[in-house]
């Protein structure tokens, strides 16, 4: 089942569709958080979009008040948000390598990507070079290239593996990278070798210092 | 950083998503923030989300908030406004200046009209481009020219070194180099209806190559109906004092339409018009024969020589060069600097200069250079690209077509 929710902050409270109700009080922002989750950890499919927009009389106190809340409802979604200053989407179901691909696993499946922060920083995607079917692949090691108008990048596989599948669509639409990173840009799939090599990849949050920590070298 | 290499640029984009080891990140200059020259419209692109980037030691905007394709269509759909004051602008004076220019560059200033101008080369002893240039004649005793950002103290230097020469025989020349101004292109079908609005005179007798020293937003600006896009547009050297207010008063006439736009999409835009850049399609060794730009080299100078390196050149002008710059389109990844082309049986003929997938067209387009022999339109090869070959053909330049305003 297909749940959208989004929060308002109006005068009025106003209740979401959650098993916990979050109340939102007075100033006009409004917030707004949307991904899709797999069935892995949720029975049901549940969509939110979630979007911070500027509020027309800052308060300090009552912004982070209601960052806080937010963050308090995001963890509840589990979902990351942004923070500001690092606008990039970070999922907390997925695991990312150093070298900004996610992974999603599945049983003995991952199937991965680039994240958010590579799309951004690499601009509009022009070409994708995917392997062949069945080709193995090694945790740390490239297996094909993500290349935007300027330039070219090398996409380093985040587990070892061989290759399952292949997203041929990208041949077609490669700009699904830029628009859909976690989705419809997914990239290949494979069957793991070694399962215990998910340790050593991150989790969202220390992705999302990983991302802060990079953009602030800049 | 290499002057003229937006390609390398582009790599210091992607930063850590490229093995350090592997790309160019490790082959890129690192000049320090506090090091970058800053030009008058520095403030100005930051606080239009402009992404800087270094290039040639100055601190540039490599794009905005819209991506580079965007920004690269919009142009030639609209406009686009590009602060160029990292290149360099200079005036040559003196009753003597029009021969001075003619033992440097390969173009009849003599034969140009007071008011006008064209694409040059500078060229050295062995018939190579040093680099290239729009010269202006402005009268017979006032020649304007721009130079790339990359080759301002090589072309300096060189300048300054044969001008010393021609004085000590009695010549009479000096130069004066406009730091005092900064240099906006405008281009796009918008260009002139924006500009007029800023301007009393009548822009549309201004033709294509022609200049003018005119008021333009209240101050006094040198403009040339040229560019480096293949639109219609102009490049407006402003004092720099007020380079921000006419970049402001440009974009406001425009309602918007005409865009701030970096120089990743001044790069997507030059190459659609088939154009060199230097560093890349032209270098010290290369001739302007090779390069295919003949049309560059004067009729009396093909005569009569006088330039350095004239006798290499002319030689190439009488036997063909062996050597010649073409245009390719390629299926699979676009073809980047340094990819080799071969022929149908696995043969290198050639070597890519510069690529890049068009905004535009929609497609992959390279030009580099290819035996001569082998570079007539249509001729299939194939282009190696990160070890694998990938079919493509050599085709005619420009690939989007020329809109510059010339008299009917």
């Amino acid at each position: 089942s297909f749940q959208k929710v989004i929060f308002y902050g109006t005068k009025e409270k106003k209740k979401a569709n959650l098993p916990n109700p979050f109340l939102v009080k007075s100033s006009s922002s409004i917030i707004i958080i949307r991904r899709s989750v797999s069935a892995l950890t949720l029975s049901t499919s549940l969509s939110v979009t979630v979007v911070f927009c500027a509020l027309r009389s800052p308060r300090t106190k009552k912004m982070a008040a209601r960052f806080l809340w937010a963050s308090r409802a995001a963890s509840h979604l589990r979902i990351s948000i942004a923070q500001r200053g690092f606008s990039s989407v970070v999922l907390k179901d997925l695991k990312y390598a150093e070298s900004h691909e996610w992974v999603k696993i599945d049983g003995n499946k991952a199937t991965f990507g680039i994240t958010d922060h590579a799309q951004d920083h690499l601009g509009d995607v022009v070409y994708v070079e995917l392997p062949d079917l069945g080709r193995s692949v090694s945790q740390g090691e490239s297996f094909g290239a993500v290349e935007s108008v300027k330039a070219t990048s090398d996409i380093n596989s985040p587990v070892s593996g061989k290759v399952v599948e292949v997203n041929e669509v990208l041949s077609e639409s490669p700009g699904l990278v830029n628009t859909s990173p976690y989705e419809e840009g997914w990239i290949i799939k494979v069957e793991l070798s070694d399962a215990g090599e998910v340790e050593k990849l991150m989790d969202s949050d220390k992705y999302s210092k990983f991302c802060e920590e990079e953009d602030a070298k800049h | 950083m290499r002057g003229g290499s937006l390609w390398q640029l582009g790599q210091s984009m992607t930063r850590r998503l490229a093995q350090s080891d592997k790309k160019a990140v490790s082959r890129r200059c690192f000049a320090s923030d506090a090091d970058l020259k800053k030009t008058a419209l520095y403030d100005f692109h930051v606080a239009h989300g402009g992404k800087m980037v270094p290039f040639a030691g100055w601190s540039m905007p490599i794009q905005y908030k819209d991506s580079i394709m965007d920004s690269t269509v919009n142009c030639r759909v609209n406009g686009s406004l590009f602060d160029v004051a990292h290149m360099c602008g200079l005036s040559l004076k003196g009753k003597d200046c029009v021969p001075f220019l003619e033992t440097l560059v390969v173009a009849d200033v003599a034969g140009l009209a007071p008011g006008t101008g064209s694409l040059t080369v500078f060229t050295n002893e062995k018939g190579g481009a040093i680099d290239d240039s729009v010269i202006t004649k402005v009268t017979d005793e006032h020649i304007y020219l721009v130079v790339n950002a990359g080759c301002r103290d090589k072309d300096l230097a060189h300048i300054e070194e044969h001008m010393k020469a021609f004085k000590s025989k009695g010549g009479d020349v000096s130069w004066h180099i406009h730091d005092e101004r900064s240099l906006l292109a405008l281009q796009g079908p918008l260009a002139a209806p924006v500009l007029q609005h800023l301007t009393k005179e009548d822009l549309s007798k201004l033709y294509f190559g022609q200049f003018q020293i005119l008021d333009i937003n209240g101050s006094t600006c040198f403009l040339t109906r040229t560019g480096y896009t293949g639109e219609d547009g102009f490049e407006i050297s402003v004092p720099s004092e007020h380079a921000v207010d006419l970049a402001k008063a440009i974009l406001e006439k425009s309602e918007g339409k005409v865009r701030l736009t970096g120089l990743g999409a001044r790069d997507s835009l030059r190459l659609e018009a088939g154009l060199c850049l230097y560093g890349n399609d032209m270098e010290q060794h290369i001739s302007p024969v090779e390069a295919g730009l003949t049309w560059a080299i004067g009729k009396r100078r093909r005569a009569e020589g006088g330039f350095l390196g004239a006798d290499v050149i002319l030689k190439q002008l009488q036997d063909g060069p062996t050597i010649r710059r073409v245009g390719f389109f390629s299926s699979g990844p676009p073809a980047r600097s340094h990819s080799e082309v071969h022929d149908e049986s696995g043969n290198k003929i050639g070597e890519i200069t510069s690529g890049g997938f068009s905004p535009n067209l929609k497609k992959n387009i390279a030009m580099g250079y290819v035996k001569s022999g082998q570079h007539k339109n249509g001729t299939k090869v194939k282009i190696l690209v990160r070890g694998k070959p990938y079919e493509g053909n050599i085709t005619k330049m420009p690939f989007v077509a020329t809109k510059y305003y010339k008299p009917s």
